[in-house]
This record gives C-alpha cells, sequence and structure tokens, in this order.
C-alpha cells in the first residue's frame, strides 16, 4: 500500500486479520501445545488449541500392561503431580477387585496426595511468576519444591515419578524419620506462604496484570466442564474430597477456597490458598494416623478380577480425575479411560482468548495451569 | 584470567609490564564455546520439569555457564527433555536446524534415549537419534538435576576436542544417530 496517499487515514490505518502461531516450541506453553491465534490488530478473533504433540498412547498401552504395571503409566500423565494419579487408578482397579485398604495406607494416600499438590502449586506459582514477567518466585517456590520432593525422595526413591500407591495400599512405610522430618518441613513452610503473599499474590502490578483478564463466568465455567481450581477460582464450590471423599479425607476438616470473579488472578489465588489447606491436612493425617498395616494382604502378582468395569475420581492437584476401567477377566484391563482435567480445563481456551488482547494470552494460559502430559497422554 | 592459565597447555609467561599467553587457536575457541553453553528452553515432558529444577535454587545451572535462551537462533545446545512423538518430531528436525552452527543435543531420559516405558507404544519415536544426532544420552526416567549437569560436563568435555582445521569451526554435522568427535 504504498500509492494510497489519497486514501482517507481511516481506511490507511486498516489492518488485515494475521495468524500466530504459538508453540509448540514456546517457553510459556509449559510444555508442547500449539495454538493457532488469528488477530486483528492486537485483539484476538479466534484460537484454535491444537493438541496431541505429546500422545503418548497410554490408554492403549494400558491394554497390553498388567493392572500393576498400569500404576507406572500414570505417573507420567500429570507428572508434576503424579500421586493423585498412582491413586485413582488404584481406586478403580480396588473396585473390581474388592480390595479392602488398611486404614494407615488410606492416611499415607491422603498425605502424599496433599503433599504433591503442594509440590504442584509450587511449581504453578514460580512458573506463573515467570510467565508474568517475575522471575524472583520462580527461584522462591523451587526452593521449597526440592524440600518436598526429598521427603519423597527419602520415602520412595523418586522426585517426580513415584509408583507409590500401589494396589491394595501403598508401596512401603514412611522410614522411621519420615514423620518428624514432614512435621519439620510444616513448620517451616507455613511462614514462607505469607512470604510469596507478599511477594507475589498482593504485589500491585501483578494484581493489575491479572485481575482483569481471563474472566470465567460461573455458569461459563460449568458449562465447559472445568473443575479444580479453575472451577472453584469462577466461584463454584465443588470439590471431590468434600463431595465424594475418598481415601481418608472424610476424617479430616478443611475448607475449600472459593474465588469470586473467575480471573486469573482469583484462579491463582485458590491454588496458594489450597497449599495452606494442604498443610492443614497433612497436619491433621500425621496426627491421626496410627501404626497398621500399609497394604492389603493377598494382593494378586498377576490380578485378574472378575468382568466388570469401575469409576473412580479424586481431586487431583489440576481438577477432577477420573478412569473409567474395564475389566475382561484377563490380567490386563480391557479399556482404560482418562478424564483428564488438563485436557478439559484447556477446551475453555478457544472460547475465552476470542476478544482478549494478545498480550494477554500468555497470562491467561498459565493461569489455567495445564499439563501437556496429561492433556494428550 | 586464572581459569585460563589452569586449563590452557599454552605457556604464560610473566613479562615485564604485563603477560603473554601461549595457545592455539582452536583451544581458545573450544574453551569459549565450552564455557558458555547455552540451551534452549524446550521441554516436551516429565524430564522438563527436572530440567527446570536444574536451573532453579538448589541446583544452580548458571555456575558452568548454562543460562536457558527461549529461542533456537541463540542457542548451542538443544535438550531433548521428555518423550518424542511422531507429531513432534517433524518441529523438533526444524528447531534443530533453527540453530546455528557449531550445534549439539542432549537426550535427556529413557524416552528420548530409546522409547523407554513407551517402546511398544504406536505414537512414539523410539528415541531421538532416529531423527537428529545425539552429542550425549542420560539414563533416567526421569534423570535427576545432577545427572544432566554431569551430561553438561560431558558435552563440555567434547567441545575441547573438536578440531577448527578439520570442521571449520563448525561441528561435524550428520542427519541422525550418535555422534563423535574425534580427537586425534
Amino acid at each position: 500500500m504504498t500509492e494510497t496517499t489519497t486514501a482517507s487515514p481511516v481506511e490507511y490505518l486498516k489492518t488485515d486479520e494475521l495468524f500466530v502461531n504459538l508453540g509448540p516450541q514456546h517457553p510459556s506453553t509449559h510444555g508442547v501445545l500449539r495454538v493457532g491465534l488469528t488477530i486483528k490488530g492486537e485483539v484476538i478473533t479466534k484460537a484454535v488449541p491444537d493438541v496431541g504433540y505429546l500422545h503418548r498412547g497410554t490408554e492403549k498401552l494400558a491394554e497390553v500392561r498388567g493392572y500393576h504395571h498400569c500404576v507406572v503409566l500414570t505417573d507420567r500423565w500429570d507428572y508434576v503431580s503424579a500421586m493423585p494419579n498412582n491413586l485413582v487408578f488404584c481406586l478403580a482397579a480396588e473396585k473390581i477387585m474388592n480390595l479392602q485398604v488398611p486404614e494407615r495406607a488410606q492416611y499415607l494416600r491422603t498425605i502424599m496426595c496433599e503433599m504433591n499438590r503442594i509440590a504442584s502449586h509450587l511449581l504453578f506459582f514460580g512458573t506463573y511468576g515467570i510467565d508474568i514477567g517475575a522471575f524472583t518466585p520462580f527461584l522462591y517456590a523451587f526452593r521449597e519444591r526440592e524440600m518436598v520432593l526429598d521427603l519423597f525422595e527419602m520415602l520412595c526413591g523418586a522426585r517426580l515419578t513415584y509408583n507409590y500407591i500401589r494396589l491394595g495400599g501403598v508401596m512401603m512405610d514412611t522410614p522411621p524419620e519420615w514423620i518428624d522430618k514432614t512435621k519439620e518441613f510444616l513448620d517451616y513452610f507455613k511462614p514462607r506462604l505469607d512470604e510469596y503473599d507478599t511477594l507475589l499474590t498482593y504485589n500491585p502490578i501483578f494484581m493489575d496484570r491479572t485481575q482483569t483478564v481471563g474472566l470465567i463466568p460461573k455458569d461459563t465455567a460449568i458449562a465447559w466442564g472445568l473443575s479444580g481450581p479453575n472451577l472453584r477460582g469462577s466461584g463454584v464450590n465443588y470439590d471431590a474430597r468434600v463431595f465424594e471423599p475418598y481415601a481418608a479425607y472424610d476424617k479430616v476438616k478443611f475448607d475449600v477456597p472459593v474465588g469470586k470473579t473467575g480471573s486469573c488472578w482469583d484462579r491463582y489465588f485458590c491454588r496458594v490458598a489450597e497449599m495452606r489447606q494442604s498443610v492443614s491436612i497433612v497436619e491433621q493425617c500425621l496426627k491421626l494416623m496410627q501404626p497398621g498395616d500399609f497394604a492389603a494382604k493377598g494382593v494378586a502378582k498377576v490380578p485378574k478380577p472378575p468382568p466388570g468395569e469401575s469409576y473412580a475420581h479424586v481431586e487431583g492437584s489440576r481438577g477432577n480425575l477420573g478412569i473409567y476401567l474395564v475389566s475382561d477377566g484377563g490380567q490386563s484391563p480391557f479399556r482404560l479411560h482418562v478424564r483428564a482435567p488438563s485436557f478439559i480445563n484447556l477446551a475453555i481456551l478457544q472460547d475465552m482468548l476470542v476478544g482478549q488482547k494478545m498480550a494477554d494470552v500468555i497470562a491467561i494460559l498459565g493461569s489455567i495451569d495445564i499439563v501437556l502430559g496429561e492433556v494428550d497422554r | 584470567m586464572g581459569i585460563v592459565l589452569e586449563k590452557l597447555p599454552g605457556v604464560a609467561k610473566g613479562l615485564p609490564g604485563g603477560e603473554m599467553l601461549l595457545t592455539t587457536a582452536e583451544t581458545i575457541i573450544d574453551w569459549g564455546r565450552k564455557s558458555s553453553v547455552w540451551p534452549m528452553t524446550f521441554g516436551l515432558a516429565c524430564c522438563a520439569i527436572e530440567m527446570m529444577a536444574s536451573y532453579a535454587s538448589r541446583f544452580d545451572f548458571d555456575r558452568m555457564g548454562v543460562i536457558p535462551r527461549p529461542s533456537p537462533r541463540q542457542a548451542d545446545v538443544m535438550i531433548i527433555a521428555g518423550t518424542v512423538v511422531k507429531k513432534m518430531a517433524d518441529p523438533i528436525i526444524k528447531i534443530y536446524h533453527q540453530m546455528p552452527e557449531p550445534r549439539f543435543v542432549i537426550s535427556m531420559g529413557s524416552c528420548a534415549n530409546c522409547g523407554g516405558p513407551y517402546w511398544d507404544s504406536y505414537s512414539v519415536v523410539k528415541g531421538v537419534d532416529k531423527i537428529i544426532p545425539v552429542d550425549v544420552y542420560i539414563a533416567g526416567c526421569p534423570p535427576r538435576p545432577e545427572s544432566l549437569q554431569f551430561a553438561v560436563l560431558k558435552l563440555q568435555e567434547k567441545m575441547m576436542k573438536m578440531k577448527l582445521s578439520a570442521t571449520h569451526g563448525a561441528a561435524p554435522q550428520q542427519e541422525k544417530g550418535s555422534r563423535e568427535i574425534a580427537a586425534e
């Protein structure tokens, strides 16, 4: 448009739509998500998430693995918090197999899931800071996250992929000094949460940046099937731990943090508030836990459950994680289906990003807190 | 300068009014190259979390001169941190070729080495060395941050063997497989 000297200024400034490709290699997509964005000026007119860059075929692989081996696969869905994944598969399989889990194992499962929730939300806290432009929280969050990982390492030898929760209970009882170390960590961690609040949560720049973008109204959140902190950030009080308790969640008391407007900040705040609740849950469990068996007796080495189907769901760190398991009497599942919260939470992006500014895309994407391992499985 | 004097095979002599350093061009180029290994922030799967842990407070990759760069154009080394699936193989090759030469690849974890737990999956590339050349392999699922740091140390050893005369400054390039830098 070089010869437009006669055109009116408005006509001259008219822009075309532009296609911007975000990912799959982008430092802020938290993995290998690709989003095709159509923008007009600064405003997004169309957003198409493209998933499948980490599709490893886990559901199909489960059909040729034994039930014990499937637990290994579950670790690698939501690799930031693997314990709830282990748990949900074991719950579904135990339902088919009619296994009774001893009480100590129930408490241990609860403790591990909550510790892992802390580790997972700490990672969110750190990386969301980076997404927004604050690098320091990342270093603070990883300092504490390493301590949680040390405790897990002491417990089961792994830092990330635990395979700790097994069919009928857990892998092994806690080492003798583990409980003291955990109490020590919790005492150390509680003041750190206040530190995070001063660092990021109530930071005026951060609040201005996140409180007005990515609004999800209550009914939209329900309509898109969101779960976890994304749903609760919109003000819907739903938590599987409260409404359908599993493990030892019916024996502990805790609040469910709920947001108000459903903005990025509300979702962020729900996660930070959840960490406080997790600390309280772990403390209560440590108090209530009695010595006893850590696994059910008589779990077969090669389980062959009777034909049937079962569904179990837990409140994972990212939302309502469910497993539908069908057995045909063989030594591996006939069908395994995962209701992956990240995948379902991701779907709302195509609706939510439209009308937003280009610069807010990463802030919104980060606040949804997806893990691509779980999206693609 | 202290490190240079220790590590370089050249002769440094105290002269009146200054110091003189005698070395070969390729040694000092290799030394410069290995002292600022900039990887690309490119996480694929679980190993990416351990890669992030290596950059963070406890493990502190910066002390080895490793600073993550978000763009392939500014990166020296690509850490394949996670499972390479068939859909991702094409972008990986593209990103690899966007990196300036000499470029290096660290294959982090069992999935990138050989498929790992997904050795019989229909959608996984059984090892990233089937599509791009790999310099260092790390075992583990996922490897610990220390392993990744060890891999960088190994890569630095490899870089010190590079010959200017043989390759005109660039790393010997090949399409795929395990890459050797031959020492004379």
